[in-house]
């Protein structure tokens, strides 16, 4: 299929700025889409609010831009009501953690067949670069002036401790890598949380003297590591990449058919 | 057993709300258990699997809320049900029900606040949340009853007109209201009328756009899985439902979103009357208390007095036209309700002498008797106690 067809192309250019890594995420998705064939159709992005939530206006699926955090409790209305369709659910770091961390794990803890992604660029881009629960403790942002002093989350973690089924982190840098996860996230029966680690040159790098979206990217490439790698092994600070949960449990939709089958024989 | 014993059912009120959503053709609710709203849930969550449909109780009202609109996206009559402060909750994603003109049903059975208040005390005091608990500017519905038959069919005319006009429609019910058994006569299929969402006839591989209304005010819609594919989104947005900041094209949403509701303030209002024709002493009342008002207006005019009741049961858009006519003649107006007066307020600018509108009110969790309206009408009459 021509990725027109997976665009909407009146809706361009977007507004993200330059070298900003939500770009090669939509491009990453967009192959994904096209290599499993899928029918856009099928294909459902719901999106939060933020930079990153701007994304679900650009691809031709039925798409949903919701209220700040709210973009996984709007999806599991959807998907509870049309099991069939392929829900992908692109969230920020403060849109997925902060505001709508209830919302995350009980996603999470219900296992329902959403592909979450979170955009962790570790900043508020839209509001003008606020410190967010993942930017972590010393990082400079508007609101943290003299450094954050609030820990941050470790998303695999997090997403592994409120029962997702499938969990995964990659960056912008590895694209390949990043495609690979997406596709298996989205074929993957039940709540897949993956985490994708973005560049904004904007707010987060400049800010914090990292310097521009080249910089940022070769951050990813030498501060990271694949899973189970001797890089890994002989340099622990690292942060892991790869697959760290893909176990089949009940998804809840399918649990719910059951529901539905006994309810109808009683 | 003959078909009318088996269509009669002596139920509380939260159960007759749920059967009439089901004859409105309900098929998705969401949830958050809080007093005393919980039933509607606990009933729909052994009657939606039955019909095919979806219940599910999620982490919060604000999930909840947020949840219908995703149903009803996907194609479904969804629907919610709170109480006070879980519907001061779900304001936000009512907000953008209104602006992305999602249809949905949310029932708030009212108790008494503010906060959480008293949890299973009655109170009316929501009706202004109902209006403006949202921010920005749009419209709403909001809808009560102060029967059970009338639960029933009030919550089938929500649905028909979430379903016509795009927008969350609000039913305000009250705890007592909810609670109460009385029996319902259950129609049969086809004896209300039920509303089926207007779909788009525009044929796969042209344009659709979402947000195009047509010359009857009504915006054809086509279902999330379905042919065409659009945006729907929280911001001011175009016919293709992306997002503007163009000054002539959010002015014009804002006043599409309210005028297809004001415009039609008539066509919606709904009301019950007795004894209005003579009467000189006029109660509006609604909700429970236009039960107790009812019983007063019985008994005095058994004593020979000119006194009558409108009941209201459509509480917004305000029914200005009907309440100025139907207090016309009216002597003296008394409002009664459970709170400082939030219908009074409309009374008094819809009548001509807003001087003779009083308040009879109680805000202590319990019901206005009959009694109390007759002592503070006394009062007023000048009488004494
Ligand atoms: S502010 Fe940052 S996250 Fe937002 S578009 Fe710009 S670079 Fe991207």
């Amino acid at each position: 299929m021509a990725y027109t067809d997976l665009i909407r192309e009146r809706f361009f250019p977007h507004i993200w700025c330059p070298g900003c890594g939500h770009g090669v995420v939509l491009n990453s998705l967009l192959h994904v889409v096209d290599e499993l064939g899928l029918d856009p159709r099928s294909m459902c992005m719901i999106s939060g609010i933020g930079c990153s939530a701007r994304i679900s206006g650009y691809v031709n699926f039925h798409t949903m831009h919701t209220m700040h955090g709210r973009a996984l409790p709007c999806a599991t209305g959807i998907k509870m009501s049309k099991p069939e369709l392929n829900v992908i659910v692109p969230m920020g770091d403060g849109d997925a953690m902060a505001i709508g961390g209830n919302h995350f794990i009980h996603a999470c803890r219900r296992n329902i067949d959403l592909t979450a992604i979170v955009l962790n660029n570790r900043i508020y881009g839209m509001t003008g670069g606020q410190y967010s629960p993942l930017s972590g403790r010393g990082i400079l942002a508007t609101t943290a002036p003299y450094g954050s002093i609030d820990n941050d989350f470790d998303t695999v973690s997090l997403a592994k401790g409120a029962g997702a089924s499938f969990v995964a982190r990659t960056t912008a840098f590895h694209v390949k890598e990043m495609a690979k996860i997406l596709k298996k996230a989205i074929n993957h029966k039940g709540f897949s949380a993956v985490e994708v680690m973005v560049q904004c040159p904007t707010y987060f790098g400049r800010k914090n003297k990292m310097g521009g979206a080249i910089d940022l990217l070769k951050s990813y490439r030498d501060n990271t590591a694949p899973l189970g790698s001797k890089k890994l092994e002989e340099n622990p600070e690292l942060i892991p990449r790869g697959i760290f949960v893909d176990e089949e449990r009940p998804e809840y939709c399918e649990e719910y058919a059951n529901v539905i089958a006994q309810a109808n024989e009683e | 057993m003959s078909q009318e014993t088996r269509n009669v059912r002596f139920v509380q009120g939260n159960e007759a709300c749920v059967r009439g959503a089901l004859y409105a053709g309900v098929k998705f609710f969401a949830g958050y258990p809080i007093t005393p709203s919980t039933e509607i849930a606990e009933h729909l969550a052994i009657q939606l699997p039955k019909i095919g449909g979806a219940f599910i109780q999620m982490e919060d009202e604000i999930a909840s809320m947020c949840a219908v609109c995703g149903a009803s996206l996907a194609g479904r009559k969804a629907m919610t049900a709170t109480s006070g402060p879980g519907f001061s909750l779900k304001q936000e994603a009512i907000g953008y029900a209104a602006m992305a003109e999602i249809p949905c049903v949310i029932v708030d059975v009212q108790r008494a606040g503010p906060s959480t208040g008293l949890a299973t005390k009655v109170g009316q005091a929501d009706v202004n949340q109902a209006r403006w608990g949202t921010h920005g500017e749009h419209s709403i519905v909001a809808l009560t009853a102060s029967t059970i038959q009338d639960m029933f069919s009030i919550t089938v005319q929500a649905f028909n007109i979430a379903e016509t006009y795009r927008t969350p429609v609000i039913l305000l019910f009250d705890e007592v209201m909810g609670h109460m058994r009385e029996s319902l006569t259950i129609p049969e299929a086809g004896e209300l009328s039920v509303v089926e969402r207007l779909k788009t006839d525009v044929k796969p591989g042209v344009n659709y756009h979402p947000y195009l209304a047509r010359e009857d005010g009504r915006l054809p819609m086509s279902d999330y899985g379905e042919e065409h594919r659009f945006h729907v989104t929280g911001l001011f947005h175009d016919i293709w439902g992306f997002p503007t900041e163009q000054p002539q094209q959010v002015d014009k949403l804002v006043h599409h979103l309210v005028d297809k509701i004001e415009t039609r303030v008539n066509e919606l209002a709904m009301w019950k009357e007795f004894y209005l024709d003579d009467a000189e002493e006029v109660l509006v009342s609604y909700g429970s208390c236009a039960r107790s008002a009812r019983h007063l207006v019985e008994s005095r005019r058994q004593k020979g007095h000119k006194i009558g009741l409108l009941e209201l049961q459509t509480i917004w858009p305000f029914p200005k036209d009907l309440v100025r006519e139907k207090t016309a003649n009216a002597k003296n107006v008394y409002v009664v309700e459970l709170n400082m007066g939030q219908v009074l307020s409309q009374v008094k600018q819809a009548v001509k002498d807003p001087d003779r509108v009083y308040l009879v009110n109680r805000l202590d969790g319990t019901l206005v008797t009959p009694t109390d309206i007759g002592k503070i009408m006394r009062v007023i009459e000048g009488k004494g106690i």
